[in-house]
């Protein structure tokens, strides 16, 4: 669907607290514009926990429960049982997490939900940091990326989380980018006609965590993924497809742009290009980036 | 009305399954296990309509139960010691968020080293939670706690979450015969929840978002206020289910022989019941003694342990916990409330039976000639050995 036909209604209202140039708000914009009314969000300790507004007043207009760090998926869990019960599954149970509740504090519950087939719809909006609590390093944080506990770039590559997913056989699981609304949407869509776990993950270009101007936001998006950096695609009935761009670099149509591009527009990876460029860790990232596609394409062709 | 024989966890599995709670969610841990077996179970055949969901911790079942909660439904889960302190977060969660939560806890020690016995410091680690805190002496009395704690809870007065604690082995693995109504009675007693809120598409509000201090300060308050309002509340469903069931055990505490005591023992959970055949043998050797059986630790029986105070002022405080660095947490808590209030009050307290030690009625007793023989200190730990 095109942006111009998205619903009108709102339902992340003006008045929320966040950073201009927020890739938490824009994507939650779209997802809830999909979902619709009917939707309960689960939100644990993130940045859209802080940027709701503040008590009595929400900017968010769909029933919304803040929980634990860690908590997200079990409460999501104990949501979807009590619609059950209540007759109300036409209610669909979201939880939007960031990628420290989902990659890292918040697995083993995600894991279990998953693995007890929990009706719901789970969104990862990947800043790639602890961005709440001052932009410290997480499980997704990329290789060589400054945070305030990575002072000289991070020493790890980050974990893929997709993979962990799909090997609980999940029925839908999907990368997004907060970059490509249509896209986003229409994933949000599909996952509304399947029971059990559905998972998306959306990359989140957060301005003050990624160290770039805070209009940036979408063109650091379409840089990732316009780079291979950030592969979108869809996993459904057990298979993986690409989708837009990246399905483009798949078939060897596109061009991935040079890695560069995306990093020296970034404070995060600015060490790598001064006071000289660091081709060693510049070439691992584009190492990674090539293994990452190897592995993803062995995927696809299963 | 039947009477039942079965161990305390499975009592307390069908008592959970005569309240009809609509979402379930726990984890298995040792002496709690078979309380979540015997709802499994009771799910599996159809005698409870509910969800019940197989969490992969007590975290995520304390979580699961918040959630459902805050959807509108009546929830129940049971844990012990590690189960329950990984819970902790959660337990702090569910009463701020003034969740009317129904949860055993099968008291417990805490490792290392491994021990699986009874002890009470597991639940009194959690008495800073706003959770009301239930202490058992007998099958029955888990029986009726449970359902009583449904009524108690989902007053619009109180909406805060209950623990109800049974002794490790001491109660959950011991049969003992319990009179169960019909359902159909325990239904007139306990009619459905209706919540005060729920997450309603409807009507979207946010629920737990930023709070500035003005506003959470009475948040607090208002905590306080609704663990106050308990009391009463505790009294009322008590007195009720007497007149309904025939069976009583107290309210916020159980006074057993009190009337012209010279010594009164204070004690909770199954050590209460072993006391009162203390009483009963010491008083035979003509000694005035009684016991005022805490059933209530949060909210504390303040009123009711002043009042004995002012009429007998020798206290035997027993406490199966220990706050390290203190003393035992009932001890301690008495002595607090007695300070200033009632000036001659003598409070001994004993440390007994903590990792499981055995406390007899022949221990209880010598706790008491201790006292009486004027051999007691403020804190005694009771058979070192
Ligand atoms: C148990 C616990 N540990 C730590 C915190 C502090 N904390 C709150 S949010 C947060 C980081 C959140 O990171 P992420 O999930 O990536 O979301 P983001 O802030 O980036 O939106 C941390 C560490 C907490 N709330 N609870
Ligand atoms: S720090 Fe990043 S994710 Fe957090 S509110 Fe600001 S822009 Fe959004």
């Amino acid at each position: 669907m095109a942006i111009k036909d998205f619903p009108i209604e709102e339902y992340v209202l003006p008045g929320n607290a966040a950073c201009p140039g927020c890739p938490s708000t824009m994507g939650l914009r779209t997802v809830l514009k999909a979902l619709g009314k009917k939707t309960i969000l689960t939100i644990p300790a993130c940045c859209t926990a802080v940027i709701q507004s503040w008590y009595p007043y929400t900017s968010f207009n769909v029933p919304t429960l803040n929980i634990a760090f860690e908590a997200a998926a079990s409460a999501a869990s104990g949501i979807a049982a009590a619609l059950k019960k209540l007759g109300e599954e036409d209610i669909n149970v979201v939880v939007w997490a960031g990628d420290g509740g989902t990659y890292d504090i918040g697995l083993q519950a995600l894991s279990g939900a998953i693995e007890r087939q929990t009706n719901f719809l789970y969104i990862c909006y990947n800043n790639q940091i602890y961005s709440n609590t001052g932009i410290q390093r997480s499980g997704a944080t990329p290789y060589a990326a400054w945070t305030t506990t990575t002072v000289k770039g991070k020493k790890e590559f980050r974990k893929d989380i997709g993979e962990i997913i799909i090997a609980h056989h999940v029925p839908y699981a999907a990368t997004a980018c907060v970059s490509y609304p249509e896209d986003l949407y229409n994933k949000v869509k599909k996952t509304m006609g399947i029971r059990g776990p559905k998972y998306i993950e959306i990359l989140a270009p957060c301005p003050p965590g990624w160290r770039f101007s805070m209009d940036k936001t979408v063109e650091m998006g379409k840089l990732a993924v316009e780079t291979g950096a950030w592969i979108l695609y869809e996993y459904e009935n057990g298979k993986l497809s690409f989708n837009g761009i990246s399905k483009s670099i798949a078939e060897g149509k596109y061009k991935p742009k040079p890695v560069e591009d995306w990093l020296k527009l970034q404070g995060r990876f600015s060490h790598l290009f001064k006071p000289e460029k660091d081709i060693v860790r510049i070439n691992a990232i584009k190492d990674h980036i090539r293994d990452t596609w190897e592995h993803y394409k062995k995927l696809a062709s299963l | 009305m039947k009477v039942v024989i079965d161990t305390g966890n499975y009592i307390a599995a069908r008592a959970a399954m005569m309240a009809k709670p609509k979402v379930v969610a726990a984890y298995p841990i040792t002496p709690q296990t078979t309380i979540v077996e015997g709802i499994a179970k009771y799910v599996e055949n159809d005698e409870l309509d509910a969800e019940y969901i197989c969490v992969e911790s007590e975290h995520s079942a304390m979580s699961a139960c918040i959630g459902a909660a805050a959807t509108g439904v009546r929830t129940f889960t049971a844990t012990s010691s590690h189960g329950l302190l990984l819970m902790h977060e959660m337990l702090h969660w569910a009463a701020l968020a003034r969740l009317p939560i129904v949860m055993c806890n099968v008291n417990r020690a805490i490792g290392p080293g491994w021990n699986i016995w009874c002890d009470e410091n597991d639940s009194i680690a959690q008495r800073d939670t706003g959770w009301l805190q239930f202490y058992c002496s007998s099958n029955q009395e888990v029986f009726d706690t449970v359902i009583q704690a449904y009524k108690i809870v989902e007053n619009e007065k109180v909406l805060l979450p209950a623990m109800i604690n049974l002794g490790g082995f001491i109660l959950s693995h011991t049969s003992l015969p319990v009179r169960i109504p019909e359902q159909k009675e325990v239904d007139e007693f306990l009619p459905p929840y209706e919540p005060k809120w729920r997450l309603d598409v409807n009507h979207p509000i946010t629920h737990g978002n930023i709070i500035f201090p003005d506003d959470y300060y009475k948040i607090r308050y208002n905590m306080q206020l609704a663990q106050d309002n308990s009391r009463k509340i505790i009294k009322e469903v008590a007195r009720e289910w007497r007149e309904k069931f025939g069976t009583y055990h107290g309210d916020l505490v159980e006074e057993y022989r009190c009337d012209d005591a010279e010594l009164v023992i204070l004690a909770m959970g199954a050590i209460g019941a072993e006391a009162k055949v203390a009483v009963d043998k010491i008083r035979k050797n003509g000694l005035k003694v009684g016991l005022l059986r805490i059933r209530a630790f949060r909210p504390f029986p303040e009123e009711e342990i002043i009042g004995m105070a002012k009429k007998c002022n020798k206290l035997l405080v027993i406490d199966r916990n220990i706050s390290v660095g203190n003393e035992g947490a009932l001890a301690g808590e008495t002595r607090a409330c007695l300070k200033d209030r009632v000036e001659d009050a003598n409070v001994y307290g004993f440390i007994a039976g903590l990792g499981g030690k055995d406390v007899t009625y022949i221990d209880i007793e010598k706790m008491c000639k201790m006292v009486i023989d004027g051999k007691a200190g403020r804190v005694e730990w009771y058979g070192l050995g």
